[in-house]
Order: structure tokens, then sequence, then C-alpha cells
């Protein structure tokens, strides 16, 4: 495949499908590449209760699936691609991928963000054999067993609440002593009767031959550490990561400005260090990392990368 | 596509001769549902050495946990009913896939 699109969006979360309504309604030949699933991180959300104006009892994927029917109402195509490098600089930008070239006059960047992982022993042996990063995905397996959750902000204590619909009992284990959540959320938390809580402590291994059995927990103020084990009965416990995200930022290390945790530095444009390179939603350099302002740098990365092809392919 | 539950799943992967490629999924979960179309197409590309099939691990959670499968989606690869091979999370795609089947072919 080779041909030269007006916009090419990397990326199909909320961000990049924002983009793409915003580049196609302005009537710019529109493509959003997306790596394997689209909809993004918002995908494994059960509820989402704070975007203004959504449809009633608003899910991630019932959210993404009418942001996909918008887009493609004004035209934006959108292809399965994984794209293994760029060429930025040029006037023409340059998108090598597994399915071929794709050239484009302007790219918006809405790479998004993963999750963090513990990086203790055992958590890369045993995920997908305990060790768990979505609630949604994995939280029935634990039905009636115990469940462990790291994390303090607003998506350990909603996926551990999740969980609670399961699972018998919920240890959230958090390395401050107050949590960052939404007070809100903290308060519904504190509530829920299969909830526990352990403060001022974090991971050090992982136990399991095959399936997580146990975990080892350091006090960090007394330096104590602690063993908790899956209940004999069981044989079986539950870990679920939920400590914050890292960016997908791969291609673009060495390329572009961010900053020290690697995120993509912009101006209140959208515009990264190179003209006609913008940026859009997790991937960027920001303070608030939510669908609400992901949808928001997508609008305006769009409106921006529109306003630059007319000034710089202009006849 | 054959689907697998706790009825045939003796007969039709732990007793049968050859490849048997299991797509463990749940209903609850997204990224078992982005895989399906990729699942769906390998097992056309390769109908007659490895025989593919999808189990619903919120039917059967059991028997999925018997097979040590907790998180999803879960790929496995049984040959003559023994486990070889398997493709977690990030690895259940289509890349990880063909690999595991191109490495027991």
């Amino acid at each position: 495949m080779e041909s030269l699109y007006d916009v090419v969006i990397i990326g199909a979360g909320p961000a990049g499908l924002s983009a793409g309504l915003y580049a196609a309604r302005a009537k710019m030949s529109t493509l959003i590449l997306e790596r394997d699933k689209t909809g993004g991180q918002i995908s494994g959300t059960e509820e989402v209760a704070n975007y203004p104006g959504s449809i009633e009892d608003a899910t991630g994927p019932s959210l993404v699936a009418r942001m996909v029917e918008q887009c493609e109402s004004f035209g934006a195509k959108r292809k399965k691609a994984n794209v293994t490098a760029m060429e930025l600089n040029g006037k023409i930008k340059k998108i090598h991928t597994d399915q071929g070239l794709i050239e484009a006059k302007s790219v918006i960047l809405a790479l998004g963000a993963s999750p963090r992982k513990l990086g203790v022993p055992g958590e890369n042996e045993l995920t997908g054999k305990g060790v768990s990063y979505c609630a949604t995905c994995d939280a029935e397996f634990f039905t009636d067993l115990e469940v462990i959750v790291f994390g303090g902000g607003d998506t350990a204590l909603e996926e551990g609440m999740f969980i609670t619909k399961f699972a018998r009992k919920v240890t959230v284990v958090h390395r401050r002593d107050t949590f960052r959540a939404a007070k809100s959320i903290v308060e519904k938390a504190m509530k829920n009767p299969k909830m526990d809580f352990i403060y001022n402590s974090g991971p050090k291994e992982i136990l399991g031959d095959g399936i997580v059995q146990g975990v080892v927990i350091e006090n960090f103020e007394t330096g104590e550490t602690t063993t908790i084990n899956a209940n004999p009965d069981d044989g079986i416990m539950g870990i679920f990561v939920f400590i914050g995200y890292l960016p997908e930022n791969e291609l673009i290390k060495d390329v572009l400005k961010t900053d020290k945790q690697g995120y993509i530095l912009t101006d209140e444009n959208m515009l990264t260090d190179i003209p006609g390179v913008f940026a859009a939603g997790d991937i960027r350099s920001k303070s608030l990392r939510q669908v609400v302002t992901a949808v928001s740098d997508g609008a305006i990365a769009a409106v921006q990368a529109e306003k630059y092809v007319d000034a710089t392919f202009e006849e | 596509m054959l689907e697998f539950n706790k009825e045939n799943f003796q007969e039709e992967v732990l007793d049968a001769k050859g490849l048997v490629l299991v797509d463990y999924w749940g209903e609850g979960c997204e990224p078992c549902r982005a895989l399906m179309p990729t699942f769906d197409e390998l097992a056309t590309e390769y109908e007659g050495r490895v025989k593919f099939g999808k189990l619903n691990t919120t039917q059967d959670r059991r028997l999925a946990l018997s097979q040590r499968v907790l998180g999803l989606p879960t790929i496995v690869l049984y040959k003559d009913g023994s486990r070889v091979g398997e493709c977690i999370k990030d690895n259940a795609s289509r890349e990880g896939i063909v690999s595991l089947l191109e490495m027991n072919l």
C-alpha cells in the first residue's frame, strides 16, 4: 500500500479517534493506524462515570464503539498495522509498517501508555497465572478466592471494588499512608465490607510454582517483610497491579523531545519539536490522563494539523 | 470454529492426536474480542494442520483453572494431548501465535 494522506494518526484510543473525527470532518484524507485493538486503555474499564455528557451507564467499550462510529461517519479510514519505524523530518512523513509504507503530510501520535509493572521476582513468570493488570479480563477467575491489589490511585481502588464482585476478599496494598484517589472513591472503598487495606508497604516477591500462591510484602516504615500465602483450601490467589503507567514511546525515543518520564513534550497546540508532527492523549507530557483530556488533545491536534497542511502544501 | 467446553474438552483436546490450539477467552475481556478475527484467520491458514477451537472461560471457569489459565487472553497449544506452549496477554498476537505454531509443526 502506498498512498499520501493529509494526516495519519497512530493509535486508536480516545485521543486518536477524536483526532480522526475532527480531521475527517475537516475533509482531510485521514487514516488511523491501530496496532492490535481499538480503544486503548479505556477498553478495559467497566464503568466510565466521569466523562461529561456521555451515554448512560457508559462502559469503556461502549464509549469507544460510539467514537468509532462517529469517526467513520465522517470518512476517517482505519487500518490494523504495526508501525516499525518513522521518518518524520521531511515535508512528506514516511511511516513504515508491517503492512507497507504509508506517507502523510502530517502525523498525530496518539501512542498512549501501558500499565507499569511491579518489577519484582516472579511477576513476569506468573503473569496470566494469577498476576494481572486487567480486572475486566481476569477478575472472574478469582471468584470466591482472595486477591491482593497493588496501588493507591483511582484505578487501584475502582478496580479493587470491581474485583469484590467476584473475589471473597480484596486487600489493597499501598506504598503511602494515604490514598491518592479521589475522596469519593476512597470513601466508597472504605465502606466495602470485602475490602481490606495495608499501608506503607510494597511488594518484594511473588511466589508460586506455575500459579500464584503467595506474595512477600515489605513495610517501608519498619523494614519488616511479611508473606501473605493463599488460603490452603484455595491453593491460589490473585495479584492485580494498578500502579500507574509508562509511555508507549519506543517509536519516538531519541526522535522527539520528551520529559524525564519519556512522555512527549508539546506546546498547547499539541505540536512537537518537529513541524507537522503532533502528539495527543496519554503519550503527551501533561497533568491529567483521562478520556476527557485525551479527546480534547485529539481535537486540537487535528485542527492544528489541518492548518499546518493548508499552509505547507498550498499550491 | 469448534467450541470446547467441559463436556468435550477431554475428547477433543486431551485425547486428540496432533496439534490443537485453544483460545481461552472471557465474556468481559475486550482484548480477547479484539484477538478473535486474527484467530479465525489463522484457523483458515492452518486448516488441516492444526485444530483450532475456542473456550469460553466465563462458562467453564473450573476447566480453565484446571488448565492453569488465570489470565486472558491465553492461547494454549496441545500436541497429542500434552501442553507444548502458550501465548499469554501481550504475546497473544498474530506474531506470537504464528511463532508458537511454526516451532511445533
